[in-house]
């Protein structure tokens, strides 16, 4: 099984936030809320993943929140036995922007889904992405509205039939990957709900990234759109269809070469400079990329998220795309207060009060 | 009361001057007019500085386009501020000026409508070509055609003396040129014996890191001032004494209300005890609050400029939800977009103030001046049953305390507050008396600490909405308080635990307690003022308008009428007395910038005739329009 990340988390992005004072365990993460969500849909399993990883990165509990918007995924927050806030349509990263850059001491999750995100809340995703305020966002596609009861979604693939597209939809989907990695984002990663040791991976590494980390999470409405990510699951053709990015590894998948590793390579287009898939037992491993999430420049990323067919999901990537350092938004809002004391020293309210010219009228 | 005011008054009578015939007068209203790259704003600003630190009492009105720069020379592009000072205390920026400065022929045209016969107008001749006066409409020059014979006209080349004091400055032309403002001010300046020093520093400050355009401003302020002191056409000099009989002792400052409005966030955030937190995104007229909050972070002010309206109070709600003094600054349009939040922060029940600086509406509207439209809004503009508290500052200095107050009401009552200021206020200014801090009211609060309930199987809990049963607030639990972990949201609430509820009941008895602690705030009873204790006619006014009011009434007053006077600070929640001191006078007239609102929740709460006297235009009522009014109502 592959490790989505060969580094060994120190959790630095969470260095403020206070450790928790004993071992913890799932049961310290779920709240005392009956969990209402359909029998058989992926949000349970990204739950108790999540619940089954906080344990790990042994924070008090009490400096823990999930905030969301609306949506399936969004009533998230109640099952956790953490802070949370349960907002409206789009606004988590918004929401979740004011209470991280004001609190460096927390750990501050955003769960939100396509339609809430990409939607109606498209804006704020971008923004706290380019910002890379320290936030992690879990965005659950399912490709469906499931709350209002299966309408198609920015994610969802053209001519979907649904109640509100009965002539099939018109629009071009998102990519929210590619979207994230366009917006800036320092980190980029997906993963499948069904897939508890991956999911485990890449939240892991997401938690250990300083800044805004993206984890888009395929997830599976069993009452609206049952089946979407079928492909990535089943065995069969998930070897086919998968491509699991690991960093530091040739970017291999398929049905076993002689090597033991995928019989398809990803290598570069010499000719047009784009990514492409080869049959390495045909072509050889030579020129078969080696995945850096590390680099500097998104292209390769970029590029790396576009093999996807948006239709079939033939050639998705799932794992960690991107994971980049670059400054943090709160950290330096912080570091902005501290020079402005240094600079001009503690704010003195009387002399602010008093400015620069005043008169005395004495009684 | 004997006082004084300590600043010399008599610094800038230059030793052997002519001896000039030197008038005294109780008050001056002046205009300055220009085009919007003039530097209007700039020269009114300095005008004021030194009118306060002189000791008038003062009041101000700037009045510019929304476009930065409109074509030039047109009349939307006239940028104008009108400063009224006396030798006691005044309410309103004025009617009529007595004196305009026009700085060219739009600025003439666009506002002689304006001035009463006899005022005084001073034009910069240099502009008065045929292509400018073309450009507005003038056929013939008024400077030559009899047209201003009713006012007193003193033709000024202007641009020519500008650039002729600054030969030698080793400015080129166009840059010289612009000077010209200050070259206006120093005139002004010695027409009405204003200190110079503060100007000179100012320039000197402002440009400190070009010394050759300083040295250049100050050379064409001191040339404006000795062309007054030689020039025959400018034979008379006024003074205005110090109003030193209207000002309690104290030390003062001239502020705006934008200005106050920041200080009293901040002020409000020390005496709290928490950080404070803007989230905004800029409009007009709201921006100023976010530059100057920006400029305090040795407070501990954290200012977020977001990626839009909504991104700027969800940011601030995120930080209240984490423990800070949250506030979003903007205007009706950002309100309008803000709304639903508003309504999460309703339901989620934590401090938020919403600051709303009025301006004209529907719409874009107009986006530079003020209005008072957004009442309604404020008051009922989200879904659902969703009350929000709304206080309303009454002069430029007021929105000081104002400020204070609204924090005060969303920390004890943990709610959502509404600020209503308008664009009269945040950019017109007057003397303030500086408070100590040791005036200022403790706002200090308490974060829950532990747990709030004990179950019926005796275990210890917290419950997220179990409420003070005084103010109905429910307790504040920060995130990093252990053991108080729990989920909030815009969902219906069960009463106490706060669980997720759509029970009939239960919706029915949380929105009548959100209504009730609204209800219930503490707000002071209504002031009224009526002198002879006899007065058949009530005016009522809010927000801004306090200023025209006020002046009318005393005008009233003076001519033998009886009127009486109440304003409110407090919409929302009226004050306890209200409905009392309505039904005790005859006749109620509510003037207001917009088509009624006050009046109409006023008749609907309390079931009174409320006449309303109401004026759109984008600019403030006029204190002699208003006597007009109230004066018909006496007699009607």
């Amino acid at each position: 099984m592959a490790e989505t990340t060969t580094e060994a988390p120190t959790f630095e992005a969470l260095s403020l936030v206070p450790k928790a004072d004993g071992k913890q365990t799932m049961k310290d993460f779920k709240s005392d809320q009956e969990v209402r969500w359909c029998p058989g849909c992926g949000d349970y399993a990204v739950l108790a993943a999540v619940q089954g990883f906080m344990p790990e990165l042994g924070l008090a509990k009490e400096n823990i929140v999930f905030v969301s918007g609306i949506g399936c995924s969004s009533r998230f927050p109640y099952y956790m036995n953490t802070y949370g806030m349960h907002s409206i349509h789009g606004r988590a990263p918004a929401i979740a922007t004011g209470l991280a850059s004001s609190r460096p001491d927390l750990s501050v999750w955003v769960v939100t889904g396509d339609g809430d995100a990409l939607s109606i809340g498209g804006n704020h995703l971008i923004h706290a992405l380019r910002r890379n305020v320290n936030l992690k966002i879990l965005l659950f596609n399912n490709r469906i509205y499931g709350l209002t009861k299966g309408q198609y979604s920015p994610t969802s693939e053209v001519g979907k039939i649904t109640k509100s597209t009965p002539m099939g939809s018109l629009d071009a989907p998102f990519n929210p990957v590619s979207l994230a990695i366009g917006a800036e984002a320092s980190f980029v990663a997906r993963t499948v709900d069904s897939d508890r040791k991956h999911l485990t991976g890449v939240l892991r590494a997401a938690a250990d990234h300083p800044g805004t980390a993206l984890v888009e999470i395929y997830q599976n409405c069993n009452i609206f759109n049952d089946g979407a990510f079928e492909v990535l699951k089943d065995k069969e053709q998930a070897q086919e269809a998968v491509i699991r990015l690991e960093h530091g590894q040739p970017i291999r998948f398929g049905a076993p070469a002689e090597d033991g590793l995928g019989s398809k390579g990803v290598i570069r287009d010499q000719a047009t400079g784009d990514l492409k898939v080869v049959d390495v037992t045909v072509e050889g491993t030579e020129g078969v990329l080696v995945h850096d999430a590390h680099a500097a420049s998104p292209t390769t990323a970029f590029a790396l998220s576009r093999l996807a067919d948006a239709d079939t999901l033939h050639h998705t990537p799932i794992g960690v795309l991107r994971d980049v350092r670059r400054p943090v938004y709160d950290t330096l809002m912080t570091e902005q207060l501290e020079k402005a004391v240094v600079q001009n020293g503690k704010g003195d309210l009387g002399a602010l009060l008093s400015g620069n010219d005043t008169w005395t009228v004495v009684g | 009361m004997t006082s004084q005011v300590s600043s010399p008054a008599d610094q800038q009578r230059s030793p052997g001057s002519p001896a000039k015939e030197v008038r005294r007068l109780e008050r001056v209203i002046i205009r300055f007019a220009g085009d919007s790259g003039d530097g209007m704003q700039l020269t009114g600003d300095r005008f004021t500085s030194e009118t306060a630190t002189f000791g008038n009492d003062l009041s101000t009105l700037p009045n510019f386009p929304a476009e930065i720069r409109a074509p030039a020379g047109t009349l939307p592009g006239v940028s104008s501020f009108q400063l009224h000072f006396a030798d006691h205390d005044i309410l309103t920026p004025g009617d009529a000026p007595d004196v305009l400065v026009a700085m060219n022929p739009a600025a003439l045209k666009a506002n002689i409508g304006d001035l009463p016969r006899g005022a005084e107008i001073i034009v910069n001749t240099d502009e008065f070509t045929k292509r400018a006066m073309a450009k507005v409409g003038y056929a013939a020059s008024p400077l030559e055609d009899g047209s201003l014979d009713a006012y007193r006209v003193h033709p000024v080349p202007l641009t020519t003396l500008t650039i002729e004091a600054l030969k030698d400055s080793g400015l080129a032309r166009r840059d010289a040129e612009r000077a010209k403002n200050m070259f206006a001010l120093g005139l002004l300046s010695w027409m009405y014996h204003r200190p110079t020093e503060g100007t000179e520093s100012f320039l000197r400050r402002k440009f400190a890191k070009k010394p050759q355009v300083a040295e250049a401003n100050v050379a064409a302020f001191r040339a404006g001032w000795n062309f007054g002191e030689t020039t025959e056409d400018f034979a008379v000099s006024y003074e205005v004494a110090p109003a030193s009989a209207a000002f309690p002792p104290g030390t003062y400052r001239n502020i705006s209300g934008n200005l106050a409005l920041s200080y009293g966030l901040i002020a409000a955030s020390q005496q709290a005890d928490l950080p404070l937190y803007l989230g905004s995104y800029p409009i007009t007229p709201a921006s100023d609050i976010l530059h100057e909050l920006s400029r305090h972070k040795n407070f501990g002010v954290r200012t977020f400029q977001a990626e839009d309206e909504i991104a700027g109070i969800g940011a601030a709600l995120g930080a209240a939800f984490g423990g800070a003094l949250a506030v979003t600054t903007t205007s009706g349009p950002g309100v309008a977009l803000k709304s639903e939040t508003i309504g999460l922060a309703v339901s989620l029940e934590l401090p938020l103030l919403i600051v709303d600086i009025q301006r004209g509406g529907p719409s874009t509207g107009l986006p530079t001046k003020t209005e008072q439209a957004d009442l309604l809004q404020a008051m009922y503009g989200r879904n659902g049953e969703a009350p929000v508290p709304i206080v309303a500052p009454a002069t430029p200095g007021d929105c000081f305390t104002a400020a204070l107050d609204a924090a005060r009401i969303a920390l004890t009552y943990r709610t959502p507050v509404f600020l209503l200021s308008d664009g009269y206020l945040a950019n017109g200014s007057e003397p303030w008396r500086i408070p100590e801090p040791g005036e200022l009211p403790d706002l200090s609060v308490r974060f829950a600490s532990g747990p709030n309930h004990t179950t019926e199987a005796g275990t210890e809990v917290f419950w997220p909405y179990k409420r003070d049963p005084q103010t109905l607030a429910r307790p504040w639990a920060v995130p990093g308080t252990p053991g108080l972990e729990h989920r909030i949201g815009g969902i219906e609430k069960q009463d106490g635990t706060g669980n997720i509820s759509y029970d009939p009941a239960n919706h029915d008895f949380m929105v009548r307690t959100r209504q009730a602690k609204v209800d219930r705030i503490e707000v002071p009873d209504a002031a009224v003022d009526d002198p002879t204790g006899d007065a058949g006619l009530l005016v009522l006014g809010w927000g801004s308008t306090y200023g025209p009011i006020t002046a009318a009434v005393r005008r009233l007053r003076a001519a033998g009428e009886k009127v009486a006077q109440t304003h409110l600070r407090h919409i929302n929640p009226f004050p306890g007395n209200l409905g009392e001191v309505l039904k005790r006078y005859d006749k109620v007239v509510v003037p207001e910038m917009n088509l009624g609102q006050l009046a109409t929740l006023l008749r609907a709460k309390y079931l009174v005739d409320a006449q309303s006297f109401t004026q759109v235009t984008g600019l403030p009522f006029k204190a002699e329009q208003l006597a007009t009014v109230l004066k018909e109502a006496i007699d009607g």
